[in-house]
């Protein structure tokens, strides 16, 4: 099969864009819609689900910024429902220190584990690798379905433990022994159950993912032809291969503490409110913490790096030219994959580890920023006499940039054992990872979402509610996450149900240190941002559902003119992916090559 | 488009994807029971000095589960031999015995975890301690078949030297004379604790991995007929996952019985 030609090679030569959603599936509802095994449609069930995890894991975070800015007063309009929902823990409408704690740790675990990282991997990674390296499938396409559902039931476990008698796990999203265990709430085993369910759920896809990047990748596909979304994902997989299973480990240990009441994390001498613990002992909590950052560190990368994938592609395609320093992107996430692996212990400065290992830690972690700077500097100097297209998709990779870069900047201080001591915990740590995951993270993934819309879709989504929901959650992420480094720096703890009032200078006048006015006030203003980016939310909400039907055509294969492989099939493809086996001839970004007739050369179109 | 490589090898890797996947696979299960060897070997240097326990365990018997484990591995590489030498009955044969080599590891393994769960440590109101299996008890009494110790840490060093074997009678007493009485369970103490994760999440693996090789053996034996390349595919990869069980228990051995 090496017809060399085909017909769909010509960007927006071939009009196969009309939208016709059902032509690739045949089968009922049950089998096309929900046990599918085709890689997009569970790329699909992915995206969706992950979306909804977003939006409630945002939800909660509205709810838990009204707590901080008015502690305990009930909160407006939506009170008395969540009284009925929650029963006492949100009595009379306000939320309880308790119920705060809970949203706190749900908060964390809904968006990393079921919001972004299935977004960035199970959605985006299912969809895309296999149609950029020229693949029919994955390499185990009922493996990939079962990946998926592991995930829903994970997510589902998550979700039920809300609604048990003491609340959903309290102890944040890191889930620290002994205090995650001798909380009485049956909601921490449910976590741990979702916890494994979702750590099988991503096993699953890593396996599939690394075979059929290295199995499937069509003929003349070679490592240094594969764009650099693939290579992201590549070394993602690896990462939640390898990471993730000493935090499975870590799971089944403490949910033997908490159900069979093992010591795995308990120490001798355990006191839980004034009584000794009637526990064997002889655990150890820090063995928690380094099992926990294990995966935990890796799994910033795995947050990040398919971000940096979905920006280099639309880089790539929107200023018309070559990533610059395709080869040093790709050494640079191959080392930071390496290197993810052995920084995890600088979340755990203070446990008074010893400054040795400290040190240990802080030199791996500013090691790791060499490679995290060596792409982001790629990806800049990509823009450098560029034909800049300004569509929705790349103003929010533009902004990705900056915004990454003030993320991975101001982590530099936390990486450094000295400067820790006084920032750790406070909300400079809040802001500094928010930074790097959500204008980060989340504008990359709503980017993608924009720029790939039109191949499922076979239409564009609004370039002009697309540009307010870009400024909007520009503007109002920035008015969130900025003032938290001057709180965090004058010492505003994160974590607390009260906001910082207990540490108020208004409460303790005399008080070294206390936080003044300022700093509380401006609870009230990150409030009203908050609620802002989620009210500019909406027309994305209505753009992204209106459009499948009543967007703008894309009147071709390939509307943005791209060279990857995933343009080159029908709109949405069919099963199968595409309509003859692509044979690829040269790499991934042949844009405005001198003395060619048009300004891109798709990867599969012969010389 | 069909998947391609689902059974021919792929030049470049020379692999087809299952058995990519299998080792993939392998090595996030080596990085679970790593996690959990670093585990004990962390509770182990953290203990308290005489209290990390040492013959708790039955050699012989652990010996005897070692053995039948690594012939199940022979007879599993002879399995797939076969389908290779397309002799379908020898293969029949030689999965029968790894069957049959899983279910007896299976039962020996529960005899030893009916054994721990049926050995008291008995804290009476007087100080004493009663250590010992349980042979009998109702609402008022109970009674063992052990000894007394004065101090607590005889019981954890049973290979000490010089330690002379007590002597093992019939105990009994009153429910009002116990102050604590607890079965040597995961919740005993943290060698337990591992002992118990280790192994169980080991014996999982056993029966995962003879319910696949069972399946393959019975219905799923329908592929030979078809396409005998692809079931000797997947005889090899449930082999790979079988050597891989029996390689962690191979480790779990002699760091649970013998150290």
């Amino acid at each position: 099969m090496q017809t060399a030609h085909p017909t769909t090679t010509h960007p927006g030569g071939h009009d196969h864009a009309a939208p016709h959603a059902h032509e690739s599936h045949s089968g009922g509802f049950w089998s096309t819609y929900v046990f599918s095994t085709d890689h997009k449609m569970i790329g699909m069930q992915y995206g969706l689900t992950a979306l909804s995890f977003l939006l409630f894991g945002f939800m909660l975070m509205v709810l838990m910024r009204w707590q901080i800015a008015h502690p305990g007063q009930p909160v407006p309009v939506i009170g008395p429902f969540l009284a009925n929902l929650l029963g006492p823990g949100a009595a009379r409408g306000s939320i309880s220190n308790d119920l705060y704690n809970s949203f706190g740790a749900m908060h964390g675990t809904i968006m990393v584990f079921l919001a972004i990282v299935p977004l960035a991997f199970g959605a985006f990674g299912n969809y895309l690798v296999p149609l950029q390296i020229g693949a029919p499938d994955m390499a185990f396409p009922r493996v990939n379905m079962a990946s998926y559902q592991f995930f829903l039931l994970g997510g589902v476990v998550m979700f039920v433990s809300f609604f048990l008698p003491g609340g959903a796990a309290q102890a944040g999203w890191t889930s620290y022994p002994p205090l995650s265990v001798t909380i009485p709430t049956d909601g921490q085993s449910y976590w741990l159950i979702g916890m494994v369910l979702l750590i099988s759920s991503s096993l699953l896809g890593a396996v599939n993912f690394i075979a059929t990047v290295i199995q499937l990748r069509a003929p003349g596909m070679t490592w240094m032809r594969l764009p650099f979304f693939v290579w992201a994902q590549f070394v993602t997989a690896f990462l939640l291969l390898l990471a993730f299973p000493p935090l499975e480990a870590a799971g089944i240990m403490q949910l033997m503490d908490k159900v069979v009441h093992t010591s795995f994390f308990l120490p001798t001498g355990l006191a839980v409110e004034g009584q000794m613990a009637a526990v064997s002992g002889g655990g150890s909590p820090l063995l928690w913490q380094h099992l926990f950052w294990f995966l935990a560190h890796p799994e910033v990368y795995v947050l990040i790096l398919p971000a940096m994938g979905i920006v280099a592609e639309i880089i790539a395609n929107n200023t018309r030219k070559p990533v610059w320093g395709y080869k040093s992107l790709v050494g640079a996430t191959l080392s930071i994959g390496v290197l993810s692996f052995i920084v995890w212990a600088h979340h755990m400065y203070m446990t008074g580890m010893g400054s040795k290992i400290s040190t240990f830690f802080q030199t791996t972690t500013m090691l790791i920023s060499i490679p995290s700077v060596i792409i982001l500097t790629c990806l800049l100097i990509s823009l450098w006499g560029g034909s800049i297209r300004f569509n929705t998709p790349m103003l929010f990779v533009m902004a990705f940039l900056p915004m990454f870069g003030i993320g991975g900047l101001t982590g530099l201080p936390l990486g450094l054992n000295y400067a820790d001591l006084h920032l750790h915990d406070t909300y400079y740590v809040i802001a500094h990872f928010h930074y790097v995951v959500a204008p980060g993270t989340i504008f990359a993934m709503f980017a993608g979402l924009y720029y790939w819309y039109p191949k499922y879709t076979g239409r564009f989504m609004s370039e002009f509610w697309g540009k307010v929901h870009f400024w909007g959650s520009f503007i109002f992420m920035n008015c969130i996450f900025l003032p938290m480094f001057a709180q965090g720096m004058a010492g505003m703890l994160r974590r607390m149900a009260d906001g910082g009032a207990n540490y108020s200078q208004a409460r303790v006048p005399d008080a070294v240190g206390g936080l003044s006015p300022q700093m509380l006030n401006l609870h009230t203003y990150i409030l009203w941002a908050a609620f802002c980016l989620g009210a500019v939310q909406i027309p994305f909400l209505i753009n992204f559902f209106w459009s499948i039907k009543h967007g703008r055509p894309a009147g071709s294969d390939n509307p943005w003119s791209a060279t990857t492989l995933e343009w080159q099939t029908p709109t949405p493809p069919p099963h199968g992916n595409f309509a003859t086996a692509p044979h690829v001839y040269r790499g991934p970004y042949e844009y405005s090559v001198p003395g060619h007739a048009t300004d891109c050369t798709p990867q599969n179109q012969p010389d | 488009m069909e998947i391609p490589y689902t059974t021919e090898p792929r030049p470049d890797t020379g692999l087809y994807n299952a058995k990519l996947g299998i080792w993939l696979f392998l090595a996030s299960e080596v990085m679970l029971f790593g996690a959990l060897f670093s585990t004990y070997i962390l509770l182990r240097v953290g203990a308290v000095e005489g209290h990390w326990p040492h013959g708790w365990l039955n050699v012989p018997i652990g010996t005897f589960n070692t053995l039948v484990l690594i012939s199940s591995s022979i007879t599993t590489v002879l399995a797939w031999a076969a389908c290779k030498m397309k002799r379908y009955d020898r293969f029949k044969f030689w999965h029968a015995c790894t069957i049959l080599a899983a279910i007896t590891f299976v039962c020996v393994k529960s005899y030893e975890y009916h054994d721990k769960f049926t050995h008291y440590e008995i804290n009476l109101n007087d100080g004493r301690i009663a250590d010992g299996h349980l042979v009998r008890q109702s609402a008022d009494e109970v009674v063992i078949h052990g000894h007394f110790v004065k101090d607590r840490k005889e019981l954890f060093d049973l290979k000490a030297p010089g330690l002379e074997k007590a002597e093992h009678k019939e105990l009994e007493f009153k429910r009002s004379e116990i102050k604590k009485m607890e079965n040597y369970g995961p919740w005993h103490h943290t060698y337990l604790a591992i002992y118990f994760t280790l192994t169980g999440l080991h014996a999982l693996h056993v029966i995962g991995g003879a319910l696949v090789i069972g399946f393959l053996w019975g219905p799923g034996g329908k592929l030979w007929k078809s396409d005998p390349e692809r079931f000797t595919n997947r005889i090899e990869v449930s082999g790979l996952f079988w050597h891989f069980v029996d390689l962690v228990w191979i480790f779990l051995f002699p760091v649970l019985y013998l150290l």
